[in-house]
């Protein structure tokens, strides 16, 4: 047993800035992506993808592919050699398509050659006969079209009965009396387009056979385990005979969270004997993961002379696209959070998911919140000014509290600080106008703006979001993790953390060194094993706001094991000797909503929640329709910040794509097919579109969290969207209810 | 065909394809996989290398063309006293999230600094605005480049 050696334990505990454990790597370019992958003997695959948003597969010839130079394997849907369908939560969608695809770049055969080049050329010679179908691509429409999915995949399993065709869900919140009225009633039709998550590092990864029949997975995911399980039935083979790794991961924002190259490159490395790689280019990505929901929204919001809530109305229609991927859970969100951080005696809340030949849909970064935050608060606008109340007052006077009851019937036990984000939003100091003239680089549109600004126009926007935290409706989540405690040469003590947690940029590896370095501060070091299904038990998914606090969960229960054998062993171990524990950690059960009236049917259907404030100064050239977001400043409840640097990192980012969906973000189709797969024509935005964003950070812990910690990756996007469309709405005085807002929405006032 | 070119001060030799990128030879023939590929048509930055001391995006580049030139990449900017100081500033700054924007801005930070080494936010911004970013939103992209100008 050494003795404690205060320099490394002075350093990097939680609620300290500490420096990314992979920050170094990323710098100097060693850290390895899981396209910077490779293996000796290595082949390239490629994926042949449909170019019909709607077709019946008549044939699919592949003899003049395989003869081609350097191709060593062509397969198709014949040579999946287990289960040929599988999903996330629903397994209806095709390993690759059969005799029908549903949406354009949907997957139909693979080609593993030497070069890049020649198993894309093998590829084009791949003939596949197609008839086209009449594609679904209007999501209400598609409520009395033909079936996609015959069978209805999501039907019994617990859901509202709705008989409509190509329904994926309806979930339906009736919450004291729907029809109670107000004294003043606004209403408004609202919608969002496609968003994309647009990481910047595209699909990829490395399938290594074990030469046993098993294989090795290196991918970029955000959950090892549910990947292991989805890929292990497709290739007939038990779940321990395929270990998935987590390879470097650039971006995911939820798009990860679906397979992509997974079971197509250990078809191809099991079928060749020979490593794998697949890599997506830009233009696949668009196509090689599912999107954000698009939303048509209607909704009324009645309140009386003093501005307080009466009764909120809304039905949202989301357009779920080809497969069903996570859209009942966006589903359940969506109505879930319709009503936005306000205490609302009434509503009727009425959300409906269905299927179309559109680009398929799942999770994004506010998962259904971000939608119904949009509408909402373009609603609470209309009504202060209805009332003529300030915008804020009118929302601290609604602001739910800890106490009070959701729409699902669920009361508030944990933290949720409504009135102090918006508060301490609100007293941030918003700067004085820039003059003119300017330079141009400040002007709406920048430097392509030629004008000396004279019809620039400024405008304040208000807003409030908030979004639960963690899976719900009873869904068993929990996170494993493992500690190993041993002695290394020198003598001294060390923690090896195992956790299969993704680190997808969000900084989940300093939250598990920063726990156990917290929790086991006799030890002079600790070292973070590689992300895997090989070493260790599921972490769950790094989406729903959840990692940092199921993960810290787990550590923190496996270093209290350790700690305490420790101390049966007299407090040290002699060398040679270890310590391996493993323990699981679970939030608070969660259950069901009722399917018919969407209340809850225990104490809570979501764990517990996390909101943020918003106020954007938005500048508009009226006379060209462009946009200068001029200064940003937040306030949001974190619960506890783990590592500060990190969460405003997360601030900043999370609202930096929000700011995309309310300006120049959509994915446009016709018909169904994609039509701006690239980042010429998908705009995100750029170092000159975003502001810096003055953050406060809102610590009110949360009861049931470990150290109090809340996620914080959402509720920016969550709020942003609807922050920045209010600023435009008050500097230009038209409604705008659709994002993104397009030039020819703004000029010509 | 065989090309030669002069990598991070190394002369290297490659057998390539004619139609090969840049890109595609520093990465999959000549071990370099830190410039990353992000979009294979010059609008993310992701790829940035110092062609001759000048930024290029190297998906742009065709291999061939580089023969006989100068090739920096984010590899090649650490010396042998250690990290460049815009990598120590970006690691410290918290500029960096999932990082694979990270070698493109590194590189393209050095060669504003090279030739303005006191930047104001507006230069920072026009300099990086082909550089995306999904993760960070920017702000401590600036911090970092305003850091590393003052060391």
């Amino acid at each position: 047993m050494s003795a404690p050696p205060a320099r490394k334990l002075q350093l990097g505990r939680v609620g300290e800035t500490v420096q990314r454990v992979d920050a170094i790597p990323k710098v100097t370019g060693e850290f390895a992506f899981s396209s910077d992958l490779f293996a000796a003997g290595m082949l390239w695959g490629h994926t042949v993808r449909s170019p019909h948003a709607h077709a019946r597969i008549v044939s699919i010839d592949i003899s003049q592919a395989v003869p081609m130079p350097g191709v060593q394997a062509v397969l198709t849907h014949e040579d999946v050699p287990g289960a040929k369908h599988y999903g996330l939560e629903f397994p209806d969608q095709p390993v690759l398509a059969i005799d029908r695809v549903r949406y354009f770049g949907e997957p139909v055969a693979l080609v593993a050659a030497e070069h890049p080049e020649q198993a894309r050329r093998a590829a084009s010679r791949i003939a596949v006969e197609y008839e086209p179908l009449e594609p679904i691509v209007d999501a209400e429409r598609a409520l009395a079209q033909e079936e996609l999915h015959p069978n209805r995949p999501t039907s019994g399993h617990g859901y509202r009965e709705d008989p409509r065709p190509n329904v994926v869900r309806t979930m339906v919140v009736r919450h004291g009396d729907p029809d109670a009225e107000g004294d003043v009633s606004v209403s408004g039709v609202y919608e969002l387009g496609i968003q994309d998550q647009a990481f910047l590092g595209p699909e990829s990864g490395l399938a290594i056979p074990d030469g046993e029949g098993g294989i090795d997975i290196y991918v970029a995911t955000q959950w090892l385990h549910v990947d292991r399980d989805q890929v292990a039935p497709c290739l007939d083979l038990e779940p321990e005979r395929v270990r998935i790794h987590l390879a470097g991961v650039g971006g995911a924002f939820g798009g990860r969270e679906d397979l992509s190259m997974q079971i197509h490159g250990a078809m191809l490395a099991l079928r060749t004997n020979r490593p794998v790689k697949i890599v997506y280019n830009r233009q696949e990505s668009f196509v090689g993961h599912i999107h954000r929901h698009p939303a048509r929204i209607w909704a009324e919001h009645r309140a009386d002379r003093d501005g307080k809530l009466k009764c909120v109305r809304m039905r949202i229609l989301l357009d779920g696209g080809a497969y069903a991927s996570s859209s009942t859970a966006v589903t359940s969100n969506a109505a879930s959070f319709a009503c936005g951080p306000y205490a609302v005696e009434n509503a009727l809340l009425e959300s409906t998911c269905v299927y179309t030949n559109n680009p398929p849909c799942g999770a994004m970064r506010g998962f259904g919140a971000v939608q119904t935050c949009f509408a909402g608060e373009a609603q609470m606008d209309k009504l202060a000014a209805a009332l003529g109340v300030d915008p804020v007052e009118l929302r601290l006077r609604n602001a739910l509290a800890p106490g009070d009851t959701l729409p699902t019937g669920q009361k508030l036990t944990g933290s949720l600080p409504v009135a102090e984000v918006i508060r301490r939003c609100a007293a941030i100091p918003v700067p004085e106008p820039d003059g003119l003239p300017r330079d141009a680089i400040r002007l709406p549109g920048g430097s392509g703006n030629v004008t000396r600004g004279e019809g620039v126009r400024r405008g304040v926007g208000f807003a409030v979001g908030f979004k639960n935290i963690g899976y719900s409706e009873g869904f068993d989540d929990y996170t494993a993790a493992r500690v190993r405690l041993f002695t290394d040469r020198s003598g001294g003590l060390v923690a090896e953390v195992h956790c299969a947690a993704a680190e997808v940029g969000q900084g989940v590896s300093n939250v598990l060194v920063q726990v156990a370095r917290t929790e086991l501060d006799i030890v002079d070091d600790v070292l973070l094993a590689p992300h895997t299904t090989a070493t260790v038990d599921s972490a769950g998914s790094a989406s729903a706001s959840r990692m940092t606090w199921m993960s810290s969960g787990a550590v923190r229960l496996a270093c209290a094991a350790v700690r305490e054998e420790l101390d049966r062993r007299g407090g040290s171990l002699d060398p040679g000797e270890e310590i391996d524990i493993e323990r699981i950690y679970r939030h608070p059960r969660t259950t069901p909503l009722d399917p018919e009236t969407g209340q809850v049917t225990g104490e809570r259907a979501h764990v517990a929640f996390a909101c943020a404030a918003m106020r954007v100064v938005a500048e508009v050239d009226t006379e060209l329709g462009l946009v200068r977001v001029a200064w940003i400043g937040t306030a949001q409840d974190v619960g506890k910040a783990l590592n500060p640097q990190a969460v405003h990192g997360q601030i900043e980012g999370g609202t930096a794509q929000g700011v995309g969906l309310a300006l120049m973000e959509e994915i446009q189709t016709e018909d169904g097919l994609i039509t701006n797969a690239s980042f010429t024509d998908y705009l995100i935005p750029t170092a000159l579109d975003m502001p810096r964003v003055v953050a406060e950070l809102v610590e009110d812990a949360e009861p049931d969290a470990p150290y109090g910690v809340k996620g914080v990756g959402e509720p920016p996007t969550v709020v942003s969207t609807a922050a920045v469309v209010a600023a435009l709405r008050a500097a230009t005085g038209r409604e705008l209810a659709r994002v993104p807002v397009r030039p020819e929405h703004l000029a010509g006032l | 065909m065989r090309i030669e070119l002069d990598v991070n001060g190394e002369q290297l030799e490659a057998d390539v394809w004619a139609g090969e990128s840049l890109l595609y030879v520093l990465r999959e023939r000549l071990g370099l996989p830190g410039s990353k590929n992000a979009c294979e048509q010059g609008e993310c930055g992701s790829c940035s290398v110092l062609l001759d001391g000048e930024l290029v995006c190297a998906c742009l580049v065709l291999a061939a063309q580089a023969e006989g030139h100068e090739v920096v990449t984010v590899e090649g900017l650490a010396g042998a006293e250690g990290l460049h100081p815009v990598q120590a500033a970006f690691a410290r700054a918290g500029a960096v999230q999932c990082g694979f924007c990270t070698p493109g801005l590194v590189v393209t930070t050095a060669h504003l600094l090279e030739r303005n080494p006191d930047p104001s936010e507006d230069e920072i911004r026009e300099a990086l605005s082909g550089n995306l970013c999904r993760c960070t939103g920017y702000a401590k992209i600036f911090d970092a480049v305003k850091l590393a100008a003052g060391t």
